[in-house]
């Protein structure tokens, strides 16, 4: 036991400290967080006014398309030409000219002159709110009462409520949960890469750097495979945890400190894009607005209050730490039996298939999250971490999630002893190239 | 005395070929014993499982009187003919983490592995990653790491390779004095000349079976074939015509008027007998009995020969 710890002290720290994981310790959050924050910067780069000058032939726009924080309109008459004269002399932006027939036409195309490019989003700002327009005074022209119409469209919603064991009505959202399956399961498979194949490479350092048998003749193999899976176990979960401290800290800061008015800004203006699209439908909004909530991150935010947090984080515990450890004694076998990273190929691909086919399924289960199909693999062992981790926000009954876990334990113990049996005798061979064939003769040589 | 170590009638079997049949051995304390073989022969697979790496198929192993258990690793050293140590780790704290794991506290190791670097005049080494050392140097740790906790019982798998002459002779001084302390040495190697100058008793193994084991003198003995060395000045002719038919001429060789040859006495004939007969038309310079060296009973017995082929002038 206490050599054992030995181990398990050295794997970890013999990690630990290597520059390498110092370095992949500060890139993760800064690429997470880049993710995070990049397409908010994005979305908020290239947000000076544009001033735009509108000359309406047609009369129909004039004094209707409403200003935005980042678009003026200016209305006015005259030639195109003394129009493009202001966007030489930089009093406007940009230029735009809608032609006489623009009412009439089947299609209008208005002309958008520019010396400096603007934005998709500008553009698709004056397409709507034109469009909205449009369509108001078409109605009008028929004499279609605008209330009427209002009143037809309705938005529709499904709102998906659990009926709880005790009862109770329970709101969830399918895409919520999908999301939230699909992180955690993503989360495991990173995992199981990562730190299996950590595992293996250690294990094939050892037998490269001929310091096995020096070991084995101290510790028992199966003691060298356990403290080596368990140390790198512990250094995935530190490398994990500094991630999410390091990905918090950094995207509060961002959040917070760097982007807090770009953030309220953006949020007030896509509300107010919204007011006007539908403005320009109807008359009373007020409904409407009341029914979809502006926001969708604080949609998200609500339906994750409704998931139940401590039984998933448990369950993702679980299976996070035992998908890893049985994936890691695999690994650690494959590393035995090779005498070089390049010769795993053979011996990858029969392991890493269950992952790749639980995400294959994965997609199906999130869609029927109590077909036969999920429930058989949500059990499998090979394939339960992930499958399972898509299932669980979609409710799992109690008998199920037991016997997924007691058929993970059971498979990790049983791996473990095979992947041991082909340790012990793999790390000794040198120099031969490992065949299927042999692996299985030694299964059942006596240790 | 109780042995150190007792083999008793050990069979090992891989899928593919039989590894150690019905072999047994015995090692006396503060003696060491050779452990010989061509490749292959199985001594790797009994130095494992005297290791307790791997288990016999059947038979058993005594240590110290005791049935091998897991405790008694602590009590051996082992040095494996693969050997090798973390590349990337310091050599310090590399040493301090194989002592621990042989059961060595932590304040005992490090005393203990300062003695040895003081005493191999490594001192300086201790932060060094091992693959800034050379592989004669990576060798002296891998020694000192093998004999630190001060093992009853030392096994050493071709121990000199990847020395030069000098440290392989220090790495020899080091051996005898670990015997003199209380040692006991199992020495594997393929190096004739070393196993003469080191072992007391030796065993030889091949295609999985003992072959022959017992002393170094008294095999040597066994295997002598009453061959005899003379150098003389003198008449060649006369020489041989003296050489009545109590012996045989098996070589000669002449510089001048100083003549080597090779006899072999036959029947009961005394060595006196052949002095007397020659001495009247030779002037003897030298005279030696041939002792095989265990070169040739080696190869003799390996290749399973009735005589012995004394191509080697090693003399007694």
């Amino acid at each position: 036991m206490n050599k054992l710890f030995l181990i398990i002290q050295r794997e970890y720290f013999s990690r630990v400290k290597k520059k390498s994981f110092l370095v992949m310790t500060i890139l993760g959050p800064l690429l997470m967080a880049g993710i995070m924050v990049v397409p908010v910067w994005l979305a908020m780069r290239d947000k000076t006014e544009h001033k735009i000058f509108v000359l309406d032939h047609s009369g129909l726009f004039i004094d209707k398309l409403p200003d935005t924080k980042e678009i003026k309109f200016t209305y006015g008459v005259g030639s195109i030409d003394a129009a493009k004269a202001k966007l030489k002399e930089g009093t406007f932006d940009l230029v735009m000219e809608i032609d006489i027939e623009a009412i009439n036409n089947q299609k209008t195309t208005p002309h958008l002159y520019y010396k400096k490019q603007p934005g998709i989003s500008i553009e698709q700002y004056i397409n709507n709110t034109m469009e909205n327009i449009l369509f108001d005074y078409r109605l009008q022209g028929d004499s279609i009462d605008l209330g009427k119409i209002e009143r037809a469209r309705r938005p529709v919603e499904i709102a998906t409520i659990k009926v709880t064991e005790d009862g109770e009505d329970q709101k969830t959202n399918s895409e919520t949960n999908m999301l939230i399956g699909f992180t955690l399961a993503i989360a495991i498979y990173i995992m199981i890469f990562l730190y299996g194949a950590q595992v293996m490479r250690g294990v094939i350092e050892e037998k490269t750097n001929r310091i096995v048998e020096v070991i084995v003749s101290s510790v028992k193999p199966f003691q060298l495979m356990l403290g080596k899976i368990v140390g790198v176990a512990m250094v995935g979960l530190t490398q994990f945890l500094l991630w999410i401290i390091l990905t918090l800290l950094i995207s509060t800061f961002i959040n917070g400190v760097l982007l807090k008015d770009q953030i309220a800004d953006q949020i007030t203006q896509n509300q107010q894009i919204e007011k006007v699209m539908k403005n320009d439908l109807t008359a009373g909004t007020d409904k409407m607005e009341k029914v979809k909530t502006p926001n969708e991150a604080l949609d998200f935010m609500n339906n994750l209050g409704k998931v139940d947090k401590t039984h998933i984080a448990l369950s993702f515990a679980f299976y996070f730490l035992f998908g890893y450890l049985l994936y890691a004694a695999l690994f650690a076998a494959i590393g035995s039996a090779v005498d070089s990273e390049a010769d795993t190929q053979q011996f990858m691909i029969p392991v890493t298939a269950p992952l790749i086919i639980s995400f294959a399924i994965a997609q199906g289960v999130a869609t029927d999250p109590d077909s036969g199909l999920a429930q058989f693999f949500s059990i499998f062992p090979l394939t339960s971490p992930i499958v399972m981790m898509v299932r669980l926000p979609f409710g799992v009954p109690v008998w199920e999630l037991a016997l997924s876990m007691v058929s993970l334990v059971v498979g990790f113990l049983f791996f473990t002893w095979l992947a041991g049996k082909i340790y012990r005798t793999g790390i000794l061979m040198y120099g031969k190239k490992t065949t299927w064939k042999e692996l299985g003769k030694w299964l059942f040589y006596k240790g | 005395m109780t042995p150190i170590l007792e083999v008793k009638n050990i069979h090992k079997n891989y899928a593919n070929h039989v590894a150690l049949k019905d072999v047994s051995l015995v090692v006396e304390p503060q003696k060491i014993f050779g452990l010989l073989g061509p490749n292959g022969a199985g001594k790797t697979s009994l130095i494992r499982i005297i290791n307790q790496i791997t288990g016999p198929d059947k038979g058993e192993v005594l240590f110290n009187g005791e049935h091998l258990a897991p405790k008694h690793v602590d009590f051996i050293g082992y040095l494996p003919e693969e050997r090798g140590l973390y590349k990337k780790m310091a050599v310090g704290e590399q040493a301090m983490y194989l002592a621990q794991l042989k059961g060595l506290k932590k304040a005992e190791a490090k005393a203990k592995l300062q003695h040895w670097f003081k005493k191999f005049e490594i001192e300086n080494w201790w932060d060094k990653k091992i693959e800034e050392l050379s592989k004669g140097m990576q060798q002296k740790v891998q020694f000192i790491v093998t004999v630190l906790h001060e093992p009853k019982l030392l096994i050493l798998d071709e121990p000199f390779s990847g020395f030069d002459p000098i440290n392989a002779q220090l790495i020899k001084n080091e051996i005898l004095e670990l015997r003199d302390k209380g040692a006991t040495i199992i020495f594997s190697t393929h190096n004739m000349g070393s196993v003469e100058e080191l072992c007391d008793n030796i065993a030889l193994i091949n295609k999985a079976e003992k072959l022959l084991d017992g002393s170094v003198k008294e095999i040597r003995k066994t295997y002598k074939s009453n061959t005899f060395k003379i150098t003389f000045k003198g008449n060649m002719m006369g020489f041989t015509n003296a050489l009545w038919a109590g012996a045989e001429l098996i070589e000669k060789n002449s510089d001048e008027d100083v003549h080597t040859v090779t006899v072999k006495m036959l029947r009961q004939n005394k060595p006196n007998d052949l002095l007397q007969a020659v001495l009247a038309n030779a002037e003897i310079l030298s005279f030696n009995e041939i002792v095989p060296s265990m070169n040739d009973i080696f190869i003799s017995v390996v290749e399973n020969k009735t005589t012995l082929n004394t191509q080697s002038t090693f003399t007694e």
